[in-house]
């Protein structure tokens, strides 16, 4: 019988877990996790914040629900892997041997790495443990400051102020997460956000937290300017959790490096999820996804291979579905590489894919609460961002994921004043009958 | 004269003719649906399958459609002599 050890409970280790189970009855499966609540809706997390779920919604099956798939838990750190004698050490249940070895490691918060980041109040919003923890702070909790600048930032913001706190946004350049949004859609956000109360603070970072009694009691800015506050809360991004790969010898870049069978460069491990930096043969780049629908899909296929299976991970085009200061706001394909100057990380909900952009023209439309960006490549459209009204949203993934042939109406979209959003539907409408 | 369906004639005929759909792309399985079904029905699952609510206790209320913030579910006709979906 064939020993499955999956490292990671998140999305990629619970979907690769299901499928050996359904693979294989009688498979011995073993998870090996360091998050004492195993598998939950990460993404949830913000929704448990501002109060619209209780903890419990969190988890998507009971222990008795329809998917009980019989899988062995260890909640312990692994601490090291040795490929060779097929065997990982943990910090807690000893040494543990694979057959075949998924690690679905996921990424962590990035820390600021400045003066008073160990202080009671910093908080960040990385797993349950950290919500648990902003929420017991919360009721002596005033005012904040938050930083960072994508979607983990911005649910800390909404959260907080559901929360009834004073909230200082603080932003790094000239407008909210600059590397994936354009000016227009940016300011779009940032006045649902100043709506709600939330004062932002442009071109501002922190240098120091300061503290009193070990408790956080403001911050001072790179600019010398000092903010009473009582939590500091931070998404600036995450890095993937590849230590304990890299150490083994595994090939490893910015996450772990996976062929298209998601195996590593030891045949017999595999990874999948926000650790894993994947090869395209297609675009010939390797590139990690921090998304919750493609980690699954990549647990679905490392564990069909883990079984013996022969399946290519065929990346589809990247979409997220982000509310961002109540702005559903839909990301497809590749939007552009940006202006951001500061330190590059990689934030939850985002996909390196999205950076990925030879010859393309932008061209946008929209109004006070709808936007509509369209980014047209030679022949096909490779990325779209669509905020507020979202017909146009699932056109556009198909289009865009189908590689449809644009030419016939790229010069009605590259005009100055093209109705982009009734152009796209009525060529979709056409194209699929 | 006029002759109004009974609520539960209404119902099935509704129920025959339209149903909740997924789109499992989109969804990150936060369970807002499920929360928020007034009877119960664990949408998220559905979604999870990639499978239409087609119990017959849904109520078509759009409960769950209207909270969904991420748009993953919609209606969608469906019937036996519907070609094509949409």
């Amino acid at each position: 019988m064939t020993r499955y050890v999956l490292v990671g409970s998140g999305i990629a280790g619970f979907s690769a877990a299901e499928t050996l189970r359904t693979l294989d009855p009688q498979a011995d499966i073993l998870m090996v996790s360091d998050d004492p609540y195993g598998f939950y809706s990460r993404p949830g997390l913000a929704y448990y914040l501002t109060g619209e779920i209780p903890e419990k919604q969190l988890q998507l099956f009971s222990k008795k629900g329809k998917l009980n798939l019989e899988v062995k838990q260890i909640i312990a750190r692994v601490t090291n892997l040795d490929p060779i004698a097929h065997s990982l050490k943990t910090d807690r249940s000893g040494t543990l041997t694979y057959d075949r070895l998924l690690l679905a490691t996921g990424a962590s918060a990035v820390n600021l790495n400045i003066p008073g980041e160990n202080l009671r109040g910093t908080v960040k919003l990385d797993n349950l443990e950290d919500i648990r923890l902003i929420l017991s702070l919360v009721r002596h909790t005033r005012s904040a400051v938050v930083v960072g600048g994508g979607v983990v930032a911005v649910e800390l913001v909404e959260g907080l102020v559901a929360l009834g706190v004073k909230v200082h946004y603080f932003l790094r350049g000239e407008w909210f997460w600059p590397n994936v949004l354009g000016e227009a859609e940016a300011r779009m956000i940032e006045r649902h956000l100043a709506h709600d109360e939330v004062i932002l603070h442009h071109h501002t970072e922190i240098a120091e937290i300061l503290g009193k009694r070990d408790k956080v009691i403001g911050v001072r800015t790179t600019k010398g300017d000092v903010l009473r506050c009582d939590m500091v809360a931070v998404g600036i991004g995450v890095k993937p959790n590849k230590e304990v790969a890299q150490a083994a010898g595994l090939k490893t870049e910015r996450g772990i490096l996976a062929n298209e069978f998601l195996q590593t460069s030891d045949p017999d491990i595999f990874a999948a999820g926000d650790v894993a930096q994947i090869f395209d043969p297609r675009s010939g780049h390797s590139s990690i996804d921090n998304l919750w629908y493609p980690g699954r899909k990549q647990g679905r296929i490392a564990a069909m291979n883990m079984a013996g299976q022969k399946q290519v991970y065929k990346r589809t085009v990247a979409v997220n579905v982000l509310l961002l200061a109540g702005i559903m706001t839909t990301i497809i394909g590749a939007i552009g590489s940006g202006r951001d100057d500061g330190p590059a990380y990689t934030t939850r909900g985002s996909s390196e894919t999205w950076q990925q952009l030879p010859n393309t023209i932008a061209t946008e439309t929209g109004t006070d609460v709808s936007h509509l960006r369209l980014m047209v490549g030679e022949q096909i459209l490779l990325g779209a961002l669509v905020m507020g009204d979202q017909t146009i949203s699932r056109p556009l993934r198909d289009m865009i994921n189908a590689q449809v042939d644009i030419t016939p109406i790229k010069p009605q979209l590259l005009q100055s004043d093209a109705q982009l959003g009734q152009s796209v539907m009525d060529y979709w409408i056409k194209t699929k009958s | 004269m006029n002759f109004p369906l009974s609520h539960e004639t209404h119902h099935v005929q509704t129920l025959a003719t339209g149903h909740v759909v997924p789109e499992p792309e989109r969804c990150i399985q936060c369970g807002i649906c499920s929360f928020n079904c007034p009877i119960g029905i664990d949408v998220r699952l559905h979604a999870w399958l990639g499978k239409p609510v087609a119990d017959s206790y849904c109520l078509t209320c759009g409960e769950c459609v209207e909270r969904c913030p991420r748009g993953v579910l919609h209606f969608e006709k469906t019937g036996l002599f519907l070609e094509g979906k949409e």
